[in-house]
Order: structure tokens, then sequence, then C-alpha cells
């Protein structure tokens, strides 16, 4: 076992609509995916984003692209030009879940097939 | 029918403020047959209506007009047909003005299409009184909290105007507030002649235009893995070679910079995305859980299996409407105590505020300590102090005057407050206007979406 931030097993990118922020990760292998979907649940990304999100948390699963799709409702400070945060369409959620510490099985680790 | 035709469509803008040298690398540095261009964010449309109520022939993005001067002779060259949203929300007015452009330049026999009647501004009452609700979709607040202040309205329209004009020769087709992903299955609607219900289709039309909408997003950009991305100056906008039966290779320019693999593909598919199996548009459902990726070369990633239902009986409605002002302003602090002594700053201004008999609410104040990871706020711990930080404050306000006066009252923490304060250098924050965002729906019967080809 190793605790691995999340970048070392995902890559994701964020987006916007309204007052949510959507952040879809994809695994960077078969096994992740099946790992993550008990690893990273709607509570855990929640917690991870508590001073960010304050509406819920829902997870989407797309199988076909190993990868969730998760909606963080009111993460924008209210969105467009009604939020002055720096972060105004989250751009950088995506990058900011990648920055999660996850406690991950060495075998799993080694299915990773990313460059340096 | 020819089973082997390939139809090469590229997007060479993500949103109004994209690269100007994308557009033009895409009609000098390869094939393309058709390339479209968006300019309409969420809140463009507010924008674009107040300039219309200035100036009667203002409200379109002024920019495409500029473009078009620069890349037209190459598209009539090369037979490249091009679809822009530019029209904003006055498509007339940026027709008129792209007739005059190429004149300008000796260019003439060229087919323009207008397509509009998706403003729905100037028959608001007449919609509401006829019972569409325009209720909030995220919040289910009704119209009536918001009717006086309403600043824009326009429907999402679909893809069947476009096809039309098409098939009466348009070589250049600007719209109001057509959908994006729209602008781009038109044309493959119109080459493939797929039938009106055949949803599997345009549902892969449908994708096509969601992986080109952003731009370099699709080949590179913005994309985990940057290190692996080469040449981000000269990167390739992503360009999709379609096939009659709805899967296509998405790919980018031979000698392009930028990246096209699995990963930067499926980065760019979870965008902007909500219900993976429900992906609304106006001409369709598509199911995004039915994408097959596979890469098939370098730089060349083919989609196949993709599954899509009817549409709903709805547009969905992009609403607009004024909410009040807002100021923002901001101040380096360098250490020690930078961020101690950034957040002292932020209660002086506020203190100076209610000094003038204009207190601001602790609800609508905003302070931000950029440096002390204010955009990772409690997702990443970082115990390092940071020797310098940058205090973004503001707030917003129904009242104009009260954010003026914090706006003056940023300068003076230079010489007011504590040492190592800069960055001041610069114009005065001066309060905005927010503009609000309505999401709603109006049913398709209401909407009157039509085109109109001319020649010049």
């Amino acid at each position: 076992m190793a605790v691995v931030k999340l970048m070392e097993i995902a890559i994701a990118r964020s987006g916007d609509k309204g007052n949510n922020s959507n952040i879809g990760l994809r695994a960077r292998s078969p096994e992740i995916y099946e790992f993550l979907r008990s690893e990273l649940s709607e509570q855990r990304v929640k917690a991870h984003f508590k001073d960010i999100c304050f509406g819920k948390v829902t997870r989407y699963e797309l199988p076909n692209l190993r990868a969730f799709n998760f909606i963080l409702e009111q993460s924008l400070g209210g969105g467009g030009t009604d939020t002055l945060l720096m972060d105004a369409q989250g751009k950088v959620h995506g990058l900011a879940l990648l920055h999660m510490e996850v406690d991950v099985p060495d075998a799993l680790l080694a299915t990773v097939n990313k460059p340096a | 029918m020819s089973t082997d035709k390939v139809v090469r469509i590229a997007n060479g803008q993500g949103f109004w403020g994209d690269s100007q040298m994308a557009p033009i690398r895409l009609v000098e540095d390869g094939p393309i047959d058709y390339l479209t261009l968006d300019y309409l964010a969420e809140i463009t449309m507010s924008v674009l209506q107040k300039q219309k109520r200035r100036k009667p022939e203002a409200g379109y993005a002024t920019d495409f007009v500029e473009l078009l001067k620069i890349i037209m002779p190459r598209c009539r060259e090369k037979n490249i047909k091009i679809l822009a949203n530019a029209g904003g929300v006055n498509p007339r007015a940026c027709v008129e003005a792209i007739k005059n452009a190429l004149t300008e330049i000796g260019i003439s026999g060229v087919k323009i299409a207008m397509v509009d009647g998706d403003d729905l501004l100037p028959q608001l009452d007449a919609l509401i009184d006829g019972g569409e609700p325009f209720t909030n979709l995220d919040t289910g607040a009704p119209v009536s909290d918001i009717r006086q202040h309403i600043t824009s309205a326009n429907a999402y329209t679909g893809a069947a105007p476009l096809v039309a004009a098409l098939k009466e020769g348009a070589d250049i087709i600007v719209t109001g507030r057509t959908a994006d992903p729209s602008l781009v299955l038109a044309p493959l609607l119109y080459e493939f002649g797929w039938a009106e219900d055949d949803y599997d289709k345009k549902a892969a039309g449908t994708i096509v235009g969601h992986l080109l909408e952003c731009g370099a997003q699709s080949t590179g950009g913005n994309f985990t893995d940057w290190q692996q991305v080469p040449d981000f100056a000269h990167i390739g906008y992503p360009i999709a070679e379609v096939s009659a039966d709805g899967s296509f290779v998405l790919t980018k320019h031979e000698g392009s910079g930028g990246l096209v693999n699995e990963d930067t593909v499926a980065s760019q598919l979870l965008y902007e995305l909500g219900d993976p199996e429900n992906f609304l548009s106006p001409d369709c459902t598509s199911d995004f859980t039915s994408i097959q990726l596979e890469q098939v070369g370098d730089n060349r990633v083919r989609c196949s299996g993709i599954k899509g239902r009817a549409p709903t009986g709805s547009y969905k409605v992009s609403m607009s409407y004024a909410k009040g002002y807002r100021v923002l302003g901001q101040l380096a602090f360098t250490g020690p105590d930078a961020v101690a002594k950034a957040k002292l700053g932020a209660e002086i201004i506020f203190e100076r505020c209610a000094m003038y008999g204009k207190p601001i609410p602790e609800a609508d104040r905003f302070v931000e300590i950029f440096g002390n990871a204010a955009c990772y706020k409690g997702a990443v711990a970082d115990p390092v102090q940071p020797t310098e930080v940058l205090l973004r404050v503001g707030a917003k306000s129904r009242d104009r005057s009260q954010l003026e006066i914090l706006g003056r009252e940023i300068a003076p923490l230079v010489t007011a407050g504590p040492i190592g304060v800069t960055g001041y250098a610069g114009s005065r924050a001066r309060p905005t206007e927010v503009i609000g965002y309505w999401p709603s729906l109006v049913d398709k019967s209401k909407v009157c979406d039509r085109y109109r080809v001319e020649e010049i």
C-alpha cells in the first residue's frame, strides 16, 4: 500500500454550468477504475471540497471511458459575473480533486502506464 | 451513396477571446471542409443586448467580421464553408457588416445565410401571458422574481435552419443563439442526408460538436499530463473526420503542436457534462456512456458506437437579468506575515466603508487571499507561509455608491496601512454590473427559428 495523490492514478478536467461545477475524472487503468468506484464516493469528494462546494455532490459513472462525472452544486460563489472568486468557472476544481490523497495497493499502482 | 465519404469539420474558436491564430492556422495548414466558430458564452447575450440598446446597429461579434477579411480569400480557394454564432442578438447587422467587409476586399459571388428567431426578448410578455412559466431550472424559483430586470432571453435552437441554408448553397452562415453542437451537426446532416429521426447519427454529430466546441481542449490544452504536450504555441485545433455511419476520427493538422490521444479526447468528453446518459440538445438526446474510443494512429483517435434518442419538446433558454453591482480590487502584501497583513488590510477597508455611513453586510463582503491556497480552499493543505500574497477584496450590492467608496479606500492602505503593501498602480476599482444567470425552458412550438440566404 502507498499513499499517493489521485493524480498518480487518474486525470481530470472541470467545467461550469451556472453556480455548479463538474469534474470529469478518468482512471489511468481499468483496474484503478474499479478501485475508485468504491474509494471515490460522493461523500468523500464532498468532504474534500468542504470549503468550496456548499450544495450536493452527485456522481455519475461512464464505464466506457473508465471515468466518473462529479457535479458539485453551489461551488462557484454564484457563477458567471455573479462571483468574485479567482476561479469563477471552476477551471481548477479538477486539479484540486487530483490532489486528494488515497491509499492504493502496490499491485494497482503497477497498472498505471504514465510517463514520468 | 459512397460509404467512403469523409467530411472534415474543424472549430477555430472555443470562446470569444480565444486566439485568432487558431482559425488562421486551420484554413492554411491542411484540408478542412467546414470551419465553425463560437462567440457566445452565457453572459455574452446580455452584454450584446446592452450594446444594441445604445446603438441599433450593434449587438454582434465584430471580431468575426475582422477575421473573415483575413481568412475569406483562402476559404474561397479551398471551398471551406464557415458557420458562426457571431450574430449574437443582431444577426441582421452582422450580415450587413460582412457584406460590406467582403466587398471592401473585392470578394463577390458569396452566399451568406442569416439564422435567427432565437431572440425571445421582444415577445417575452406574450410568452409568459400565454402560459410559458420560465421557472428557474436550478432553483425552481418563478420568473416573476426577476421579470423587471431581464436583460436577454434566447432559445438554444437547433440544426434545421442551418441545414436548409446549406441546401441553398450558403458559404457563410451567421446565427444567433444556435446551440453549439448544432453548428457542427448541421453540415453533417447536410452532407450525409441523415434522417430527421436517426438519433444515433444525430447524437454522433452532437458529440463531434461537443469535442470541437472548446478548441484546443481536445488537442492537449488544459490537459492533466501537460508535460506530454509538445509546442503549445502552435497547438493545432481539433478536426473531426466524420464518416456516413456516424463514426469519426478526432485529429489535428500534420505538423501542428498539441496532442490527440484517448486521454485528451476523454478529458473533453467529460467537460461541462451533466447526466452523461442524457445529454440534452435541441436536436437529440445523446448517451455519452455509449462512446468507444480507440487510438488509430499518431494524434488520431476513432470514436464510434454512439447511441442517441429523441430530443425533448423544449428548448433550453439562456436568460440573464440585472442583479446589482460588484466591485473588486487587489493589493499585494509581502512578508513576513503576508497573510495576516492582508487580512488586516481587508478589515481596515470594510471599517472605512462603515465610517462613511455605508457599512457592507458580512454576507456581501468578499475577501480572497490569493497565494494562500485560495483556489484550492480547504482541498489542499498549505502549511508553508507564503512570502507574498494578493489580497482580492470586494463586495456585491444594489447600492452602487457603497461600492464606489470601497473601491476608493483600497489604495490608501499603501501609506496608511502595514509595511509591505504594493501593486496599487493602475486604475481605481470601479463598480460594474452583475449579470445574473437564469436557466429555463420554452416549448419548441412557441419558437420560430428561420433562415434567409442572400448573395453578394
